[in-house]
Parts: structure tokens; sequence; C-alpha cells
């Protein structure tokens, strides 16, 4: 009973991380009809970008001393800034010179940004080169990352809030994953009252509807789709920083984590359907659902290790039960 | 067609062709010149390659490794070198990626002609490369991948290091001389050096009276192992055997022991690097892992290249430096005693190595070119390493 609930918790946690970013693929898809391969590098951006702003703030606040409540925030915040800043350029110089194009021109690029990404991520170089004999060492800003995981630091104690059972069989929820849900839950629910219920939302949703027509009503496609692009480097960079609080090592940007978590988000936002922001974030629970159980209970049968298994089996019969996604509407073709 | 032909005039027809033989005639005099000079090469730099992963997941071995490599070289060469001739290096990055590492090691061998090959570090990466090498007649030394069937591609294959089987011997030894009987496995199921330490662990402790109770698999890339944790958790085990790399122990000792996981954690020679401490935190703290080397050895010799290694590149050698320097001298030791540098009799006079004095310990080449020496346990003590134990290669004969 113990086990159950602590795999629930890591479950809604996990699930909550792989719904913000479905959330961003989701909605470039739904206005561009196009994968953005690139999506998970913004997520890596969002990850290493906190990590150096935390990194870098924490020795002003004094090191060991209970950290200021805004520390965690204030990272966020200019992850996010960072991100969206990145977002928004990569549509402007990688993808809109191609509108119009093959849309195979524009997947091929998206994969193109994300290796450049990857890769540059991996460079490194000293912005102030400390003196080496000083003591203490003077502080020296290497960027971007390197090559080398690096220790998110600690922003927020991960204290018990709820301990049931004991001994071999405890379920412990820690305020982290209270927190990561909450600010997961809270980012979701301000994207769905700004689709839903702004000007700006409603510009989302005609462009997404018909782009020709949308700019015939006078829509300004061309802002909408940076914007769009804005908002979920936004959601990916939350989630990024959400991600290296509950897994502290950071790894670096082309390890196959992000490689693989970029991938079930993807799978999350086929799985909800595709273009669906609500379907996203269904899909993301479902995902980690599927993972967290299928490893904890199928295991005695199976074996273990088979978590991406299960991820990718349940994309399969989703899509062979309803091939658009749950909450995907059928495909509309032109004639 | 015919027209097309037609309308080259004579004269144009004529110079085409003297251009092109021209210019055939200059290749081939290109092609030979080199080949009049192969007589006397004395002097001229005789080039050994390198692959590792210099970025990518596991870029500390590489780079460890690299250091190693240019230090043993640099001594090498300011003493004079080969008869006169200093030896070059050519260094290519594999990325951490077996495709990578296959298109690198052909270049090294096909491209560059290189005389022996060194790496590499993870043994996925190096059977990779092996058959390559031992395709071309080219003498390869993996300074540090100890699965045992890097070396069975054939008999160009080397290695510097103790195999997997050993390893997982000392582990086992360690653990049940601790009182540790009981001691669950979980092991990255995606890579050749995990999964082989994991079973040669299980062998080794199952005869030494010890079992298994859980055995648990993840994939490279995994972060979360709640799963894999709870379920060792409910066989209350006296220790976890975690035989993966470096950058995934940090997140599995964290959650461990936010899991309320309490027993000893133990690995092997892939948690050595000096981000473990800094990633794994208070999490890593007591935890115990088997190595090669340990920096507090106080053996003149091991200090001597710790000294050296700390003025040419600024930190500790990890043991992954100390072997890529091992391999290096290793191999130029071999090159002196061969009878040419061809292929055949440079690996003949790698396997007839005997009681090398090297870093690492002593090295002697066995039968099936593969190192027999000692492993060291190492703890992690208020983020430093200390050496708790040393498990010699004739108690595993026993």
């Amino acid at each position: 009973m113990a086990d159950l609930l602590q795999i629930l918790t890591m479950a809604v946690t996990v699930g909550s991380l792989y719904a913000l970013i479905a959330l961003g693929y989701t909605m470039v898809y739904g206005i561009l009809k196009f994968i953005n391969f690139a999506h998970s590098d913004v997520v890596v951006l969002g990850a290493w970008g906190s990590f150096l702003f935390a990194s870098a703030l924490l020795p002003r606040v004094g090191v060991g001393a209970p950290l200021p409540w805004w520390v965690g925030g204030a990272a966020l915040l200019f992850a996010m800034a960072l991100c969206g800043l990145t977002g928004f350029l990569i549509e402007r110089f990688a993808y809109r010179p191609l509108r119009g194009a093959p849309r195979l021109n524009v997947l091929i690029t998206a994969i193109g940004v994300s290796l450049f990404l990857q890769n540059a991520g991996q460079l490194q170089f000293t912005l102030v080169r400390g003196d080496d004999t000083a003591q203490p060492p003077a502080p020296a800003l290497r960027l971007p990352f390197g090559t080398q995981p690096q220790r998110m630091p600690t922003l927020l104690p991960d204290s018990d809030l709820l301990v049931i059972g004991e001994g071999q069989s405890t379920a412990r929820i820690g305020s982290l994953d209270v927190v990561i849900i909450a600010t997961a839950l809270a980012l979701m629910v301000l994207l769905d009252l700004l689709v839903r219920r702004t000007k700006f939302g409603m510009a989302m949703r005609a462009v997404s509807f018909n782009t020709d027509s949308a700019a015939l009503m006078g829509v300004p496609v061309n802002r909408v789709i940076s914007m769009t692009f804005v908002l979920g480097a936004v959601l990916a960079a939350a989630a990024g920083f959400l991600y290296v609080l509950k897994f502290p090592t950071v790894q670096q940007t082309a390890h196959p984590t992000w490689v693989l978590v970029g991938l079930k988000a993807f799978v999350a936002a086929v799985v909800g359907g595709i273009g669906n922001l609500r379907g996203a974030v269904l899909g993301g629970f479902l995902i980690a659902f599927a993972e967290q159980f299928g490893e904890s209970y199928l295991q005695k049968y199976l074996g273990s290790g088979l978590k991406d298994v299960y991820v990718f089996s349940a994309l399969i019969l989703v899509l062979l039960l309803r091939p658009t996604g749950i909450l995907g509407s059928p495909l509309r073709e032109k004639v | 067609m015919k027209n097309s032909m037609r309308s080259i005039s004579r004269r144009r027809a004529a110079t085409v062709f003297l251009t092109a033989a021209a210019t055939l005639g200059g290749g081939l005099g290109w092609l030979i010149a080199p080949a009049g000079t192969l007589a006397d090469d004395a002097g001229k730099p005789i080039l050994i390659g390198h692959y590792g992963s210099l970025t990518g997941a596991e870029a500390t071995f590489g780079k460890s490794t690299s250091n190693g490599i240019k230090l043993a070289l640099k001594e090498f060469n300011a003493a004079g070198g080969l008869n006169g001739r200093p030896i070059e290096l050519r260094e290519y990055d594999t990325k951490g990626d077996p495709k990578e590492a296959g298109t690198v090691v052909t270049r090294l061998v096909a491209s560059d002609k290189v005389t022996a090959v060194l790496g590499e570090v993870a043994s996925s990466l190096s059977l990779a490369g092996a058959p390559i090498c031992q395709e071309h007649g080219v003498p390869m030394i993996t300074p540090s991948s100890t699965n045992p069937r890097v070396t069975k591609v054939g008999d160009m294959i080397f290695r510097v290091c103790f195999i997997d089987a050993f390893q997982g011997f000392a582990c086992a030894r360690f653990a049940v001389d601790r009182n540790a009987k009981r001691v669950a496995t979980l092991y990255d199921q995606s890579s050749a050096y995990s999964e082989g330490l994991a079973r040669d662990f299980k062998r080794a402790i199952t005869k030494l009276g010890g079992e298994v109770p859980s055995e648990q698999r993840y994939k490279a890339g995994d972060n979360d192992f709640t799963a894999q944790l709870v379920a060792i958790r409910g066989t209350n085990p006296d220790m976890i055997f975690i035989p993966g790399y470096y950058t995934d122990v940090g997140n599995i000792a964290i959650q461990a022991r936010r899991l309320g996981i309490s027993c000893p954690l133990l690995g092997g020679d892939g948690w050595d690097s000096d981000q473990l401490a800094k990633i794994g935190g208070e999490a890593i703290e007591g935890a115990f892992y088997s190595n090669h080397y340990a920096a507090q050895d106080e053996t003149p010799k091991v200090q001597d290249f710790i000294r050296k290694y700390k003025a040419e590149f600024g930190d500790i050698p990890d043991g992954l430096a100390a072997l890529g320097y091992d391999a290096a001298k290793l191999l130029f030791d071999a090159m002196k005693r061969a009878k040419s540098l061809e292929g055949k009799d440079l690996a003949a006079a790698i396997a007839a190595t005997r009681d090398f004095d090297a870093v690492t310990g002593n090295v002697t080449i066995g039968p099936d070119r593969n190192a027999v020496k000692s492993a060291v346990i190492v703890q992690m003590k208020n983020g430093e390493r200390t050496m708790v134990a040393r498990v010699e290669p004739d108690q595993a004969k026993e």
C-alpha cells in the first residue's frame, strides 16, 4: 500500500513534467503543423540556465545559510526569460525563412537546430579568468555548460510532508514533489486561461484553425507564431528547472537523458492528440503512469528496466484504438 | 552524342589529352616520391592513434585518458623518443557513440596509417573499434575496458587493466569480508560493461556464500530509479551493488537515501571521477567502489606520477588517467623491444610484456592478452576518495 502511494506520487510528479513539455510540442504543431524537434533542447537550456543562475547567486546570499524563499523563483524566472528569448530566436531565424517551404524541409531544419543546440552546449570557455593562485580562488564564469555533469544546488529542502507506513515499506511524499506538481499545474491553468479567455488566445486558435483566413481577418500571423514559440519555450524552461530540482544531476546537453525526456513528452503529445492542449496534459500523465506502474508491477513477470517499453507500447495501443490520439479531432483533409 | 563528339575540335581534344597526361604523370610522381624516402625514415615521427570520448556523456573518461597518454608521450619524446624518432599522437573523439568509434578507428588505421591504437575506456566502444584494428593488423591497447569480450576479438587486441571477472570478484570479496552477504544489484542493461560486471559479481558472491536478493536494471539516460529502488528496498539488502557510470550514480544515491535506504552502496571503476563527490553530495558519502589505483597509495612511483600529472594538468589524476599513462608507456616499451614496427612484430612484443612496472601495479600480459594485476577498494569520506582495501589477483584463484 505504501509502495503504491510512493509510485503514485512519482508518477504524478514526472507526469506533470512530461505534460509541461508536451504542451510546447502540441502548441507548435497546432499552429504550424510540424514537430519542433529542438523543443527538448530548450528544456535542457532551462535546466542549465537555472543551474548557472542558482550557482552564481548562491555565493552572494551565503552558502549554507537558509536560502531566501525567492531564490528558486528567481532561478525559474531567469530560465523562463532565457528560454523564451531562445524560442523566439529559433523561430525567427530557423523556421520563419522556411514558411511556405515543404514541411519536410522544416522538419530537417528542426533536427539541425536540435543538434546545433546540443553541441554548442558542450562548448566551454571561461569568461572571467580567475587568478589560479588567489586564495580563495577567484570565481570564474564558465560559459556555456561544458561536458561535465553538474550538481544542481539544493534550492528547496526536500523534507517529508507525509510519511505513511514504516520500515521496508514507507511512502514519503516530500515538499519537492508538492512544489513541482503545484508549479506545473499553476502554469497549465494559466496557459488554459490565456488560450481560452484572452484576445491573444483567440488569435492563436484562429491561426491554428486556418492560417490564411486568420491573416485575412487581420490577425498578425507572424507575431502569433512567435508568441506561441515563446510560450512553449517558457513552459519548457519551467519543466527543465523543475526536472533538475527533482533529479539534481544536471547532465550535459547531448546526454541521452534529455533525448529520452523530449521523446516521451512528444509521445505524450501524440497520445493525447497532437494539437490539443488538454490532450497533451492528459497524455503526459498517462505516459508517466504507464512507465511507473509498468516498471513497478510488471517487473515480477517481465523483469525490470523496461520503462521505455511500457511508454511506447502505450503509444502503439492508443494509436491503434484512436489514430488521432485520445482527445485529437479526426483529421480533415481539404479537398 | 555523336554530334557533340564532333563538335570538339581536334586541337581542343589534343589539349585535353595532354593536360590529362600531365596531371596523371604528376600524380604518379607524387605517389612514387614518398616511397623513395621510406628507406631512411630516421627522425620521422611515428604516428600512434587514440580514440576516446572527449565530449559526450562520459567526457571525463576520454579527457583523463588523453591527459595520461599525453604525459607519457611528452616524457618519452623528451628522453629521445624511439631511437631518435619522436612519437606523434593522432587523437579523435568518439562522443561516447559506438558508431562514431567505428568511424574514427577506421580513419586512424586506414587513412592515418598509425602504428598502434590506444583506446577506448567504455567496453561498448572498444568492442566497436577492436574488430577494425584486428582486421587491419594494427595492435590496439585499451587502457581501461574491463569487459572480457574486448580482447577476445583477436590477437592484436590487448589491455592494461584487469577484467570484469576479477573486478566482480574483488567487489564480492570485499562485500563478504564486511559481512554483507545479501547484496542487491542495479545495473545499466544498455552497457556491456555494467551488465557484464553485474553478472560477474553475482557469480562471485554466490560462490563466496552470499546471495543477490534483487536484480534491477535501468537504461542509459534514465534519471528516475524509484520503481527499481522500491523493489530493492522490499528485500532489505545489506548492500547495493551499482556497476554503472558516475553520471548515473548521483541520482541513484540521492533517490535511494530519499526512499530511506541506508545500506552502503558499492560500485565499480566506472564511478571513478572527480565529479562523483560533487554530483552525489552527502548521498554518496560512505559509498565504496573498486578501482585500478588510489591516489592515496604511498608507493613512490604513484606519488611521482601524481606530482608530474599535477604539474602538467593541475589536478589529481583519476584511475583512467593513470591507465592511459600506463597503456602508452607499455606501448612505447614494446616498441623498443619489437623487431620492427610492423603490426605482427609489435603485437608479439606487447604480448611478451612481463612484470612491467606501471603506476597501476605490475603488469604481466597473460596468454589471453589481458593484464593480471590487483584492484583497490576506495571509500568516499568527506567528499574525498580513501583507499580501504586491496584485492590481489591470486586470491581469485582459490
